[in-house]
């Protein structure tokens, strides 16, 4: 693997490019890693809730006298004690086609009029221990009158649905269009000589973080100060959210800290009621509360991810060439809108829809609805698995349909290698511009690796044997980096999407960064001292990241959306700059030469074409005892930046499925998963393989094993992990793996990030793999719903 | 009601009065202090409760305090001798056998479970024997590798555990 700069420029031969071990292994392996619920506080509480088993139902009555008398209570609060709180808020607006705000019903701390999903709280208890808050909490009396409820976003569109809010018609929110005017996408649509038309669910997902998700909130009275650790992907995100919109607290006297946390992909980006509401009880009782959510309410309060309705049509001309893609969606919010449940299925989703092809004319609809069900957000990818998904499937299908082969269809479509630099960004017809790509390379080595010609003669040989083998590909886009301020602010962002990150030299030329970025298995701590040893050419022993506290990091937006190292590593990188730039300064003091004449390299200070230098640690100490100092400069070497992007970085890549299935039992077997990605440059080719294994396991789950199941009734019927299928071990064969760089144009280290791909490009490639298999055994199917269990897959075979 | 129990922990004997009630796994966590033992469901699914108990690995959610009365117990923490890791926790480290961290505590103990009873297991054996166990962050591939890993480290010669280690 090489590795280049954004400006081509070979790696220095310092950590950068490598495979260094990770430094923070040692706690989690010693079982000394201090995740949320290992906090225990002075005079600590513990809070149970008393939660809706209803989808939707009118409150009648709450008793909590017999539960207040119990042993060890503490307090107990309904929804009656939080009407004048704020509700949690939304982070994105999106408008309706007409102009009009969408439709933003409160999300309120605990329900005090209706429950709208399983699992809405509608009572808080608080007591000595959790057993005792557990029992209480069984013991408050919730009278009810049972209401009728809705699911699915398209039947919750139609007319006579039961409404989650009352003042949301048709419980629809937004309504949404992006690409070519309908009538210029029709009028294409109908020179096509071939359209290829699937109908479609993206099934519910959730995302099952392993550590369940833990607030622990405490207030200080003298000092009239909050502390609240709490399992966030983005504890600064967490402090606004919660202190100018929720509780109206000073954001100065509010304190927010993440440490270890237990895996998010994305499910721990929200600011979650729970969190707003700790907080506010804290105050009430003057005593540290604690909440840990069992397995049970990580499922059903967790935001879901997914959950499209969708109709796709793909026009070809006689050559192959796509002429128009049309889409329409139903995009499931569930109850109340996440944090950013809005961006999701539109500025995530929509805009991804030109994929890696020349497509001319383009249109995509989307309809957000309200249901009775656990609210959706961004899951592992967020939107763009959803296209992902929509744009492949189409692509195999349309391959079958029109008898070319699928990878020869791709070759016809894809656009042409450009870097970004000398030749310019690709516009699409969705609103983004890509920054760098080289799409037929990734697709040709997958090919090689794969072995495509032998594959398709054992597929014809495995008929004979009671097995069909199958092949599919997914060639996919992602935007990541996320975002340039200017342009999510103009598409509904309420929030900057920049990074923060500060070097403070230490007076010995040690070295502490703070980030932004919030490291939840990343491994940050590792790739971003890499990048800073590099950098300043000293070991990366001398360097310690600190992450996940807004009393220590100037401010930080945090990690998702594949963005620490493109976003948050570049603001490292600009500081480091500046860094230097006021060594120099000294340097050239202590060398008695002028500071343009002062070279950095490897640690030292030169003077140009001379032998004269000096190290970096001496030009920190003098920093820190500025005896013989730059009369007008001043003292200290430790700068901190805001890093804003230019643009979202692309990553892309090439994802293949082999599978094998019984035509007996219609039981799928993953044989191979191969996945070329192209990442831009790569700090840590071992830490990114890891991201890539995961990212993988979680997009094969949702093709064979995964989807939440909701009944009639709005009960989530999944609800554990006796029957929520997740992968496990024995579920996945080795993964063959690659990577290319074609670097990111717009940012230093020439990195794209790689958190999602793997969530991103693998799905379509494992259900691709079975249509074919199914189509060399002669079944003509067009789409079998995920998961694609073996009854599924069976019943696809016998009609 | 208390009931009055005896357990070795990792090497140490604690004598506690507890609740009917109250699971393993909490009296770990809660009464000694020993919160590298986790909860990640509370269903036996997800296995980042396991331990040893008497030797043999066990989710200690599924079993309360007062069952373990004369057990020996290691968890996580007593896992490393003398400030020197076990093989396995060694082995996470260098084939990336870990993400965020939550499960590694369990599987670490299962797998220590499997390699006292098995030398040299198979991908296959690791994969099934790990069925117990989730892990959500690195498609168990690298796990499988370090279980590998530690398995060689652990049945080669004592002398050339001394060696600079190959990278993997």
């Amino acid at each position: 693997m090489s590795t280049k700069n954004g400006n081509g420029t070979a790696a220095t031969g310092g950590p950068i490019g490598k495979s260094v071990k990770r430094v923070e292994d040692k706690r989690f392996t010693m079982g000394h890693g201090k995740f949320t619920d290992d906090i225990v506080l002075p005079g600590q509480t513990y809070a149970a809730f008393v939660r809706s088993q209803d989808a939707h139902a009118k409150i009648l009555s709450v008793d909590t006298s017999a539960a207040k008398a119990m042993s060890g209570v503490v307090a107990i609060y309904t929804g009656a004690d939080v009407v004048g709180v704020n509700g949690v808020p939304c982070g994105w607006q999106v408008n309706f086609k007409n102009g009009n705000a969408m439709k933003e019903p409160k999300h309120p701390l605990l329900v005090a009029d209706k429950t709208r999903h399983v699992g809405d709280a509608i009572a808080i208890v608080i007591a000595e221990s959790i057993e005792e808050a557990f029992d209480a909490a069984q013991a408050v009396n919730v009278e009810y009158e049972e209401l009728p409820c809705v699911v699915d976003a398209f039947k919750a569109t139609q007319p006579g649905a039961p409404l989650v809010h009352d003042d949301v018609p048709n419980n629809i929110c937004f309504d949404w269009v992006l690409g070519n005017p309908i009538e210029e996408v029709n009028a294409a649509m109908s020179s096509a000589t071939h359209v290829t038309t699937l109908e479609f669910v993206n099934q519910r997902l959730i995302p099952n973080a392993i550590e369940p998700r833990c607030y622990n909130s405490s207030y200080d009275p003298i000092n009239d100060k909050y502390t609240l650790y709490t399992s966030t992907q983005n504890p600064h995100v967490i402090r606004l959210l919660m202190c100018a919109f929720v509780l109206g607290i000073p954001e100065h006297k509010v304190r927010v800290i993440s440490y270890d946390v237990g895996g998010g992909f994305g499910s721990k980006i929200f600011h979650y009621t729970e969190e707003a509401l700790l907080t506010w009880c804290t105050k009430q009782i003057g005593r540290p509360v604690k909440w840990t959510a069992e397995r049970k309410e990580s499922f059903l309060l967790d935001a879901h991810g997914r959950d499209h309705i969708t109709k796709a049509e793909m026009g070809f001309d006689s050559n192959g060439k796509i002429v128009a893609l049309r889409v329409k969606t139903y995009a499931n919010l569930g109850a109340y809108l996440s944090t950013f449940g809005s961006c999701v299925p539109t500025y995530l989703h929509g805009t991804l829809m030109q994929g890696l092809y020349t497509t001319p004319k383009i249109n995509i609809d989307v309809t957000a609805v309200f249901t009775h069900t656990t609210a959706v957000d961004a899951y592992r990818g967020a939107g763009r698995p959803e296209a992902t998904y929509l744009l492949e499937r189409l692509m195999d299908l349309a391959a079958h349909e029109m008898n070319i082969d699928p990878a020869e269809l791709r070759f016809r479509n894809f656009i042409p290698p450009f870097d970004g630099i000398n030749q310019p960004g690709y516009q699409t017809q969705v609103a983004l511009q890509y920054d760098s790509g080289n799409y037929h390379a990734v697709l040709e080595k997958g090919l090689e690796m794969l072995g495509y010609e032998d594959f398709r003669k054992a597929q014809k040989e495995s008929a004979n044997n009671g097995k069909l083998l199958g092949v599919g590909f997914s060639t996919y886009i992602e935007a990541c980096g996320i975002a340039p301020s200017a342009v999510v602010g103009s598409l509904g962002a309420r929030a900057g999407l920049f990074e923060f990150g500060q070097i403070r030299v230490q007076p010995t030329g040690k070295v502490t960064v703070y980030t932004g970025a919030h490291s939840h298995g990343q491994g940050h701590e590792t790739t971003f001292a890499q990048v800073v040893a590099d950098k300043l050419g000293i070991s990366m022993d001398d360097v310690e990241i600190i992450h996940g506290d807004t009393e220590k990091i100037g401010f930080g937006m945090g990690s998702y959306g594949s963005r620490s190292i493109a976003v948050g590593g570049t603001a490292i990188v600009k500081s480091i700059e500046k860094v230097i730039e006021k060594g120099k300064k000294i340097a050239a003091h202590l060398l008695e030469a002028s500071a343009d004449d002062i070279d950095f390299a490897n640690g030292n200070f030169t003077v140009k074409g001379t032998d004269k230098s000096i190290a970096f640690g001496n030009v920190a100490l003098t920093a820190y005892v500025p005896h013989n100092y730059p009369k007008d400069l001043e003292p200290g070497l430790d700068f901190s930046s805001f890093y804003d992007p230019a643009n979202f970085t692309f990553p892309f890549g090439c994802h293949i499925a082999v599978v094998e299935v019984d035509k007996e039992t219609g039981q799928v077997a993953l044989k191979r998963f191969i996945a070329v990605d192209d990442f831009g440059n790569i700090i840590n080719p071992m830490i990114v393989e890891g991201q890539v294994h995961g990212g993988v396991a979680q997009g094969v789950g949702q093709a064979l094993f995964e989807g939440a199941e909701y009944n009639d009734h709005g009960q989530l019927t999944n609800a554990s992990y006796m029957d929520y299928c997740m992968p496990r071990a024995d579920d996945f064969p080795i993964f063959e793996t690659a990577t290319q760089v074609t670097p990111c144009p717009h940012n230093p280290l020439g990195v794209k990030g790689a958190g999602e791909a793997g969530a991103i490009g693998s799905t379509p490639a494992v259900v691709n793999a079975v249509i074919d298999a199914l189509w060399s055994g002669g079944h003509e199917v067009k789409d079998i719903r995920m998961p694609l269990t073996s009854e599924r897959v069976w019943r696809a075979m016998k009609n | 009601m208390s009931i009055k129990i005896t357990v070795t922990v990792n090497g140490v004997k604690h004598t506690d009065k507890v609740e009917p009630r109250l699971l393993l796994v909490h009296y770990l966590r809660d009464v000694l202090r020993l919160t590298g033992t986790h909860v990640g469901c509370d269903t036996s699914g997800c296995g980042a409760c396991t331990i040893l108990v008497n030797g043999k690995a066990t989710k200690s959610c599924t079993m309360l305090a007062v069952q373990a009365d004369k057990s020996k117990i290691t968890t996580i923490e007593g896992l490393a001798t003398n400030g020197e890791l076990h093989p396995l926790q060694d082995a996470f480290n260098q084939c990336h056998g870990l993400q965020c961290g939550f499960c590694t505590p369990g599987i670490i103990m299962t797998a220590s479970d499997l390699l006292k009873n098995n030398k040299k297991p198979s991908e296959e054996e690791i994969r099934v024997a790990l069925e117990g166990n989730f892990c959500r962050c690195t498609g168990y591939e690298n796990i499988v590798k370090s279980i590998q890993y530690a398995a060689d480290k652990m049945s080669a010669p004592r002398a050339r555990k001394t060696k600079k280690e190959a990278t993997v």
